[in-house]
């Protein structure tokens, strides 16, 4: 499990890539690698929900947690849909949509620590929920009332970054923090996990922070959600080689999951973060999974992409499949699908009456916390600008 | 704005006041401020085992280790970047570029993330990170090694921009921006960095985001900057034996501006020449300008004039003297305005 080569190897039907250029087949190799998951995809339960034992990577999971899992899922879901909804309806200006990304980030997310760090991009809904942050304090974001407004220190998680692989290098100089702290090397060290995508991963910014994460052992999980689609460029716009295998030219392993089996990501994720507090990170995860909806709700998928595509992958449901396990296992009757739908249904009725009554913030918030230690040039330009304003508010204008 | 502490210990000074270069004096205060902060670290490419390709940080990874003087991998943007994150952690990281042409790989970290993460964070995330540059010419280099970027940064809300120009500001400057919350562009005038002065070392000169008057005078203010303070300074010794008083103004802080004493001297001189490597067009220089016809306007006696590099890519070595504004560009400069 420790040697970078047993999880980096090239797939079965892979031919040796020594060429400059590479053949018809490695090129239809690589193609359906990215369809399919491929033959290196680690999966604990199946889209029928079946589970399956994978000879590296298992988990004990009781029946409540499998429940606490699907709750997870459900909830963000509709945290979600509700937040599209409300775009729609023009109360936000735009809205990220993670719909069939749940179980990528809930594994991802319930696998962390509270004292572990956390670095997410913008569609990382479901990561700030495992982190305690409100459904509703993301909101502001897409309004356009505030940058969000959760602690990062409190909750351990980072500012949504937008600039697509700003926050992996961020992330990366973080975990070398951890480490020079000395809070690496046991069992009850600390890691760091960064989240990204398949587009993020063309960025010069991930490459260097491959590099430097590299060279520092830091303790750090690069975690890239392939979602296929980066807005209308598929993911081999970005790459020959099926992302995970990447991390093998860099120095450390690379796994795929399926992202959109909870238990697989689970527990591959909390492999990872073991690794990385014990000194042995940086390890890649390329969560296998699909972007079920637009990029933004600015995008039209229909002019770049096939609905056979998304009903195939309808029938890969992160949490359909984790629902048939429960019914199969009898551990979970429909009292309890009731009572998470009801859960879902206050939830949504709440980030609703939270987003209408959002208040515009005062005029002044331009020119608050720019700097830390102030800046008398820029107050001075506040102070003409507040005065100026004062002036409507008189009734003089 | 609070003024920066500054209670350093002087164990690496022995004498109160030494003489030093530029280079030795930032030695020194980067010295001060890593055994006053043990979470100061120094990070950039050959900035350890070398000590910088001008040997800046000579000796600091030998007397502080490997973790607080980090040779880094070479990628601007990775230096930026993570450094961001060191200071989330709680470190206060000193970057070098190694070259002002080298900073743009870096722009992204430091104009996305650098500049805004206090302000997206309403203040909850502080990055307090000092980025060093050695800037500007005369050293007869190659493409990219003699450039003057400061305007990119000075227009970037959220940053601050300070350029020192002799030993004791080196020494001292340095270390009030290292213990500065807010992120802090720190150019240094490479090709003035082994020119000499006195340092004291047992009290700062003043607060660091602060202009200083450095030659009184009453027919022409000069305002300038980094090596620009050398060359203006020659200028009003030249024109003081052909009778002509010029007055000149270190800024010293790029962002903010401090130009009250600028605005003060205008309103006594009545004439202005403003002086800078970097070329003219929506720059420092422009700033200045405007806003000294702003709050000037009725002291002009002539229009504020500007002696600066030229509006081009800086020029191959041999073409520098001509691009890089000289003690007659300045004086010529000083004749047109006394002249209008």
């Amino acid at each position: 499990m420790s040697s970078p080569e047993e999880w980096t190897h090239p797939g079965p039907d892979a031919a040796p890539a020594t060429a400059a250029k590479p053949t018809a087949e490695q090129v239809i190799a690589g193609l359906r690698a990215t369809d399919e998951g491929g033959a290196d995809l680690v999966q604990l339960l199946t889209p029928e929900g079946e589970r399956v034992q994978h000879p590296d990577f298992d988990i004990d999971i009781t029946a409540e947690e499998l429940r606490g899992l699907y709750r997870d899922m459900v909830l963000v879901r509709r945290v979600d849909r509700e937040a599209n909804a409300l775009q729609r309806k023009g109360e936000l200006g735009i809205w990220v949509p993670l719909l069939g990304q749940e179980a990528a980030q809930i594994g991802a997310g319930r696998a962390l620590r509270p004292e572990d760090m956390a670095f997410p991009s913008y569609r990382e809904h479901g990561i700030a929920w495992t982190r305690g942050v409100k459904p509703t304090d993301l909101l502001g974001i897409f309004r356009g009332t505030d940058n969000g407004t959760w602690d990062p220190v409190e909750h351990r998680f980072h500012p949504y970054t937008i600039v697509i692989g700003n926050q992996v290098l961020n992330a990366t100089g973080y975990a070398m923090g951890q480490k020079f702290d000395g809070k690496v090397g046991d069992a009850d060290g600390e890691a760091t996990i960064c989240f990204f995508g398949d587009g993020a991963t063309s960025q010069g910014d991930v490459h260097e922070g491959f590099v430097w994460a590299a060279v520092y052992d830091a303790p750090l999980v690069f975690f890239c959600q392939n979602n296929q689609w980066a807005i209308s460029e598929p993911t081999e716009r970005q790459s020959r080689l099926p992302l995970y295998q990447r991390a093998r030219g860099y120095g450390f392993p690379g796994i795929r999951v399926d992202g959109n089996d909870v238990l697989a990501t689970l527990a591959v994720t909390r492999w990872a973060l073991e690794e990385c507090r014990q000194g042995n990170g940086p390890i890649l995860i390329e969560a296998f999974t699909y972007r079920m909806d637009a990029h933004t709700t600015s995008d039209d998928p229909s002019r770049y992409r096939l609905s056979d595509e998304l009903e195939l992958w309808k029938l890969k449901d992160p949490i359909e499949r984790v629902k048939v396990h429960l019914v199969k296992q009898q551990w979970a009757d429909q009292e309890f699908f009731d009572s998470i739908e009801a859960e879902a249904d206050r939830i949504a009725v709440e980030l609703r009456d939270y987003c209408v009554n959002l208040p515009d913030p005062p005029a002044g918030r331009i020119f608050s916390e720019v700097y830390a230690e102030g800046n008398p040039v820029l107050e001075a330009q506040r102070d003409e600008f507040l005065a100026y304003h004062a002036g409507f508010a008189g009734g003089e204008h | 704005m609070a003024a920066p502490t500054m209670d350093r210990p002087t164990s690496a000074a022995p004498a109160a006041v030494q003489t030093l270069t530029i280079a030795k004096a930032l030695n020194n205060g980067l010295r001060a401020s890593m055994e006053a902060n043990p979470k100061v670290i120094v990070m950039g490419e050959d900035v350890g085992k070398l000590g910088g390709v001008f040997r800046i940080t000579d000796g600091l990874q030998k007397d502080f280790g490997e973790q607080r003087v980090l040779d880094t991998p070479l990628a601007e943007s990775g230096i930026i970047g993570t450094a961001v994150g060191l200071a989330i952690r709680g470190y206060r990281p000193v970057c070098e570029i190694q070259f002002d042409g080298f900073i743009f790989p870096g722009f992204d970290q430091i104009v996305s993330q650098v500049a805004k993460l206090h302000f997206r964070t309403q203040g909850r995330l502080k990055v307090p990170m000092v980025i060093r540059v050695p800037f500007g010419g005369g050293i007869g280099a190659v493409e990219h090694h003699s450039e003057s970027p400061e305007s990119y940064f000075a227009h970037t809300a959220g940053l601050k921009v300070v350029s020192c120009s002799n030993p004791a500001d080196a020494y001292w400057m340095i270390q009030q921006a290292i213990d500065c919350d807010d992120p802090v562009l720190f150019f240094e005038p490479k090709r003035r960095y082994y020119e000499k002065g006195e340092v004291d070392t047992t009290a700062a000169p003043g607060p660091l985001f602060s202009s200083r008057t450095l030659r009184t005078g009453s027919d022409v203010t000069l305002v300038t900057y980094g090596p620009m303070v050398r060359t203006s300074l020659d200028a009003a010794a030249a024109a003081e034996e052909e009778g002509r008083s010029l007055e000149v103004i270190d800024l010293r802080t790029l962002s903010p501006l401090d130009l009250a004493p600028v605005f003060e001297s205008v309103r006594r001189t009545g004439r202005l020449v403003v002086v800078t490597e970097a070329p003219s067009e929506s720059s420092i220089s422009s700033e200045i300008a405007a806003k000294v016809q702003q709050e000037c306007f009725y002291s002009l006696q002539a229009p504020v004039l500007r002696v600066t590099g030229f509006d081009t890519p800086y020029p191959p070595s041999k073409l520098e003297e001509e691009f890089l504004p000289d003690l007659d560009r300045v004086l010529h400069a000083v004749d047109r305005s006394l002249a209008w």
